[in-house]
C-alpha cells in the first residue's frame, strides 16, 4: 500500500519529467511559447494566489510588481550592461521592495478598497511610465539583439522554455514551501477572521506584508523573465491591468486558494486563449479578452470554487 | 502578586460607563467567575484586559507586568486568552488546521504544532471531528473548539465568555468535565457565566457585576442570597433575602 | 488660471454625478459596480449612435440613453448582482470587473476601437462670462449634472422612495419586515444609478472622445470619488468629484496633462492611506 504522499510525490516527478521531454517531442516554437505563457502565468496566478487566496486580499494591481522586474531587468541590461541573470534577482528585490513601502498603508484597507488601491497603483505606475523619459517613456526599452546565455536571447524557444521551468518548480516549490508551513495557516486564519486570529497572538501585519512581499517578489521575477523573453518593456505591455486581469483569472478558474489551482487555471486559459486568437485571426485581441470576460462572469455566478470545486465536489474529500 | 490586577479600570462609551472603576485580582490557579445581567460590561471588561479595547483609565497588570492597551496578539503571547461569546471560527478551515493556528504561537513547526492541536482536541472531545470544516459545527462544537484553539496557544490564564451559553444539560455536562480537565492541567479560568450550574460547580469565588460596577464578591454560595444580587437581576420587589 | 478652475468645476459636476450614481448602488447595496464606466461608455455610445444614424442631437436624446441604461442596470442586478451580493469579495469584484471587460470587448468588437467625436452638436463653441472662458457643451453638461445631482438628492432624503431605500441600506431584514421588499429596491438602485452615468455619458459626447475603453478610466475616477467622500455618502461623493475635477484639472496645467490621472490616483491613495473613511464616511 502506497502511502498518499509518495503516491503525490511519484505524480510530481512524473509530470517534470513529462515536461522536460516535452520540448524533444513537440516541433516548432509555437507550441513551447504557447508552454511558456502556460508556465509564466501558471507562476504569476501561483504568486497572486499567496495574497489573494490564502491572505484573502484581491489585488487587481500585480502588475506593478510585475512591470517593475521588467523595467529594473531591461534598465539594468540596456542603460548598465549588467547581465538579466543579475538583473532578475534585482528587478525581483524592486519588486518586494515596492511591496514593503506601500504595504503598511495599503494591507490594512478592507477589501473593495484593497482592491481599489491596488488598481490606482497599477495605472499611476503605467502613466508615470510613460511619461519617463529616463525608462524610454512610451516607446520603453528594447533589449540588443546579442544572442547569448549571458543576455538571455537566443534564437530558439527551447532554453527559455528550460529557463521558465526552472523558474516554475521554484515558484511551486518556493509557495508550496510557505503554504504548507506556519505561514500558511497564518495567512488562512487571518483570511478568514483576523481578529480573532489577532486574539490568537497572530503578528496579523507582519505576516500580511510578508506573504505580500513575497507574492511581489516572485512576480517581479517573472517581469524580468518577461521582459528579456520578448525583448523589450513598455508601459502598455507590463503595466497593463489585463495582465492583473489575467493573474487573477487564472487562480480563480482553476481554485483560489489551493496550490494546484493557478496551474491548472493556466494550463486552460492560457491555450483557449491562444487558440481563439488564432482561429479568429483579423479580429486580434479583441475575441479571446471576451472570452476571458465571459469566463470571469460564468465563473463567479456560477462557481466561485473555480475547476477545483467542481472536482472536488465528485472525488473523495481529503484529510488536511 | 497576583496573576492578574485589575486596578480601577474603566471603559467609556461617549457618557456611557460601560466598566466603572473596575479592581479585583485574579490569583494563580483559581476558578473566579464573572456574573451579572445582561450589559452589566462583562464582555466589555474581557476586552479591555486582553486588547480588544483600550480602557478610558486604570491599569491591568499580568504576572506582575503592566499590560494595559497592548494589542491582543501581545497579550497571547503573554499568556493571557479570551474565548468568544460567539464563537468565532474560522469556517472554512477544519478543526484541526483552527487549533494548530492557536499551537503554532508555542511549537515553531507544524509537525509538533500538530501533535499539539490533536491532543487538545481530545482534552475537549472533538477529536473525531478533526478533518471537518468548523463552518459545519453547531454551536456546542464551534464553542468547544473555541476552547481548544485558545488552549492550544498555552495560556497560563484564561478568560472564558460564556462558554456554556445555549447548550443542554447534557452538553453543559461534558463541558464542566473538560473544564475540570483543563484547570487540572494547571490554567487558571475566569468565567463570564450566565448557567448557574457551571458557576456554582466550578468557581470558588464570584464577582458581581452591574451597570460597570463590581457590587459583591464571595463564594458562590454566599452570593446567590445577597440582596444586591438578587435586586440587580430581578429587580428590588423580589430582594427578600 | 481662472480658466483652468472652471474647466476643473465643470468636469467636476459632471464627474459628481457619475460618481454619484456609483455611491447609490455601493451606499445601499454595498456593492461595488467596477461595470460603472462602461455603462457610462454605453449611455456616450448610445447618444453617438442616435446622432449619426438619426441626426438626432444629444440634448434630444440623453432621456433614451437614462432608459437604456435602466434596463442595462436592472438586466445586470438580476443576472449578476443578484447571485453574488452575499459572496465573499473577490467574487463581487470579478463579477462587475467581468462584466466590464465584456461590456468593454462587445464594444471593441462591434463599434471598433476608433475614436469618435459628435462634430456639430446643437451646443457647441466656448463662451466667456466674467473673463473667465469655457465651453459651452461641458457647462451645459455640468449644469444637468447639478440638476440631476439635486434630484437624486430630492429622491433619496425627501421622499418616501428614498425612506426605502434607506431603510434597506440599513437593516435589510427589519425593511422587509416593515413591507419594504428589498429585491425591488435592489432593482431600482441599479435602474437609477445606472440612468444617471447614462445622462453624463450622453451629454458628454458633445465634447468627449466615445472610444470602447473610456470607460476604465472614469471607473476610477468615480471610485477616487466616492472614496474621497465616504462610503454611503451621496454628498461626499458629489464633493468628491469636484474635487477630483479642480485637482486634475489643476495638475495638467502645473506639472503635464498626461500625468494629470497620475496625480488623482496619487491622491487617491494617500487618502486611502491617511483616511479611509473619506471625508463624510461612516466607518
Amino acid at each position: 500500500m502506497v502511502s498518499a504522499r509518495a503516491r503525490n510525490l511519484a505524480l510530481l516527478g512524473a509530470l517534470v519529467a513529462l515536461l522536460i521531454a516535452f520540448p524533444f517531442v513537440v516541433r516548432g516554437a509555437y507550441p513551447k511559447q504557447v508552454a511558456i505563457l502556460v508556465l509564466l502565468y501558471g507562476a504569476l496566478g501561483s504568486a497572486w494566489n499567496v495574497v489573494g487566496g490564502y491572505v484573502g486580499r484581491i489585488s487587481l494591481g500585480h502588475a506593478a510588481f510585475f512591470g517593475i522586474g521588467a523595467y529594473v531587468t531591461m534598465w539594468l541590461m540596456t542603460a548598465q550592461h549588467i547581465t538579466p541573470w543579475i538583473g532578475m534577482a534585482v528587478g525581483s528585490l524592486g519588486a518586494a521592495g515596492l511591496a514593503l513601502l506601500i504595504g503598511w498603508p495599503t494591507l490594512r484597507l478592507k477589501g473593495h478598497y484593497f482592491a481599489m488601491a491596488t488598481i490606482a497603483l497599477g495605472e499611476v505606475l503605467r502613466i508615470v511610465f510613460n511619461d519617463w523619459a529616463f525608462v524610454g517613456g512610451a516607446s520603453g526599452l528594447e533589449a540588443p539583439i546579442h544572442v547569448s546565455w549571458a543576455t538571455l536571447t537566443f534564437r530558439s524557444q527551447t532554453p527559455y522554455y528550460f529557463i521558465a521551468l526552472a523558474f516554475a518548480v521554484l515558484t511551486a516549490g518556493l509557495v508550496a514551501f510557505y503554504v504548507e508551513g506556519k505561514a500558511g495557516y497564518y495567512w488562512q486564519a487571518i483570511r478568514g477572521d483576523e481578529s480573532a486570529a489577532a486574539s490568537l497572538g497572530v503578528d496579523t501585519a507582519r505576516y500580511k506584508m510578508n506573504g505580500l512581499v513575497l507574492s511581489a517578489g516572485v512576480t517581479g521575477l517573472w517581469g524580468g523573465f518577461f521582459a528579456v523573453h520578448v525583448g523589450f518593456v513598455n508601459p502598455d505591455s507590463v503595466f497593463d491591468i489585463l495582465i492583473s486581469v489575467q493573474m487573477v483569472l487564472v487562480a480563480v478558474l482553476g481554485g483560489i486558494g489551493s496550490l494546484v489551482g493557478p496551474w491548472l487555471g493556466a494550463l486552460i486559459l492560457l491555450p483557449l486563449g491562444e487558440l481563439t486568437r488564432v482561429a479568429l485571426g483579423g479580429s486580434g485581441r479583441g475575441v479571446d479578452l471576451l472570452l476571458y470576460a465571459l469566463v470571469i462572469v460564468l465563473i463567479t455566478v456560477l462557481q466561485p470554487g473555480g475547476i477545483l470545486a467542481l472536482w472536488r465536489r465528485h472525488g473523495t474529500p481529503r484529510g488536511s | 502578586m497576583a496573576l492578574l490586577e485589575v486596578r480601577d479600570l474603566t471603559k467609556a462609551f461617549g457618557g456611557l460607563l460601560a466598566n466603572d472603576h473596575l479592581s479585583f485580582d485574579v490569583e494563580e490557579g483559581e476558578v473566579l467567575a464573572l456574573i451579572g445581567p445582561n450589559g452589566a460590561g462583562k464582555t466589555t471588561l474581557f476586552n479591555c484586559i486582553t486588547g480588544q479595547s483600550r480602557p478610558t483609565s486604570g491599569t491591568v497588570a499580568f504576572h506582575g507586568r503592566d499590560i494595559t492597551g497592548r494589542a491582543p496578539s501581545a497579550t497571547a503571547r503573554a499568556g493571557l486568552m479570551r474565548t468568544f461569546q460567539i464563537p468565532r471560527s474560522f469556517t472554512q478551515m477544519s478543526v484541526l488546521d483552527n487549533v494548530m493556528v492557536g499551537a503554532l504561537l508555542w511549537e515553531r513547526r507544524v509537525g509538533p504544532a500538530r501533535e499539539r492541536a490533536s491532543s487538545v482536541l481530545e482534552m475537549v472531545g472533538l477529536e473525531d471531528r478533526r478533518y471537518v470544516p468548523a463552518g459545519s459545527l453547531n454551536v456546542a462544537g464551534r464553542k468547544r473548539l473555541g476552547l481548544a484553539r485558545a488552549l492550544a496557544t498555552r495560556p497560563t490564564l484564561l478568560l472564558l465568555d460564556e462558554v456554556a451559553g445555549g447548550l443542554n444539560p447534557t452538553e453543559v455536562e461534558a463541558l464542566l468535565q473538560v473544564l475540570d480537565r483543563i484547570h487540572g492541567s494547571g490554567v487558571t479560568l475566569v468565567l463570564v457565566e450566565h448557567v448557574l450550574e457551571v458557576v456554582m460547580r466550578m468557581a470558588r469565588r464570584v464577582l458581581v457585576l452591574d451597570y460597570g460596577r463590581l457590587i459583591a464578591e464571595g463564594a458562590p454560595g454566599d452570593i446567590v442570597h445577597d440582596d444586591r444580587v438578587i435586586e440587580a437581576y430581578l429587580g428590588r420587589r423580589h430582594a427578600a433575602g | 488660471m481662472a480658466d483652468v478652475l472652471a474647466s476643473g468645476l465643470l468636469n467636476g459636476l459632471v464627474y459628481a454625478l457619475i460618481a454619484m450614481g456609483l455611491a447609490l448602488i455601493w451606499g445601499i447595496m454595498d456593492v461595488i459596480n467596477f461595470a460603472h464606466g462602461e455603462f457610462l461608455m454605453i449611455g456616450m455610445y448610445t447618444a453617438f449612435w442616435l446622432y449619426t444614424l438619426f441626426g438626432l442631437d444629444p440634448v434630444s436624446t440623453f432621456p433614451v440613453a437614462m432608459i437604456v441604461l435602466a434596463f442595462i442596470g436592472f438586466g445586470t442586478y438580476h443576472l449578476i448582482i443578484r447571485h453574488i451580493m452575499t459572496g465573499p469579495p473577490i467574487v463581487q469584484i470579478l463579477a462587475t470587473f467581468g462584466l466590464s471587460l465584456l461590456l468593454r470587448q462587445l464594444a471593441f468588437l462591434f463599434f471598433s476601437p476608433n475614436y469618435r467625436s459628435l462634430p456639430h452638436t446643437l451646443v457647441h463653441g466656448s463662451l466667456r462670462v466674467a473673463g473667465v472662458q469655457f465651453g459651452l457643451p461641458q457647462a451645459v453638461t455640468a449644469a444637468a449634472a447639478l440638476v440631476a445631482a439635486a434630484a437624486l438628492f430630492y429622491a433619496i432624503y425627501r421622499t418616501r422612495w428614498g425612506l426605502a431605500l434607506l431603510t434597506v441600506a440599513e437593516d435589510r431584514e427589519t425593511a422587509s419586515l416593515m413591507g419594504v421588499d428589498p429585491g425591488r429596491v435592489n432593482a431600482q438602485v441599479w435602474m437609477v444609478g445606472s440612468a444617471a452615468v447614462g445622462l453624463a455619458g450622453a451629454l458628454m459626447t458633445m465634447f468627449f472622445y466615445v472610444f470602447p475603453g473610456v470607460g476604465f478610466n472614469f471607473s476610477l475616477l468615480a471610485f477616487v470619488a466616492v472614496s474621497l467622500g465616504g462610503f454611503g455618502s451621496m454628498l461626499g461623493a458629489f464633493i468628491g468629484g469636484v474635487i477630483i475635477g479642480l485637482v486634475q484639472s489643476l495638475a495638467g496645467f502645473y506639472l503635464d496633462p498626461a500625468l494629470q490621472n497620475a496625480v488623482v490616483f496619487g491622491m487617491f491613495l494617500l487618502v486611502l492611506w491617511l483616511r479611509p473613511q473619506g471625508l463624510f464616511g461612516r466607518w
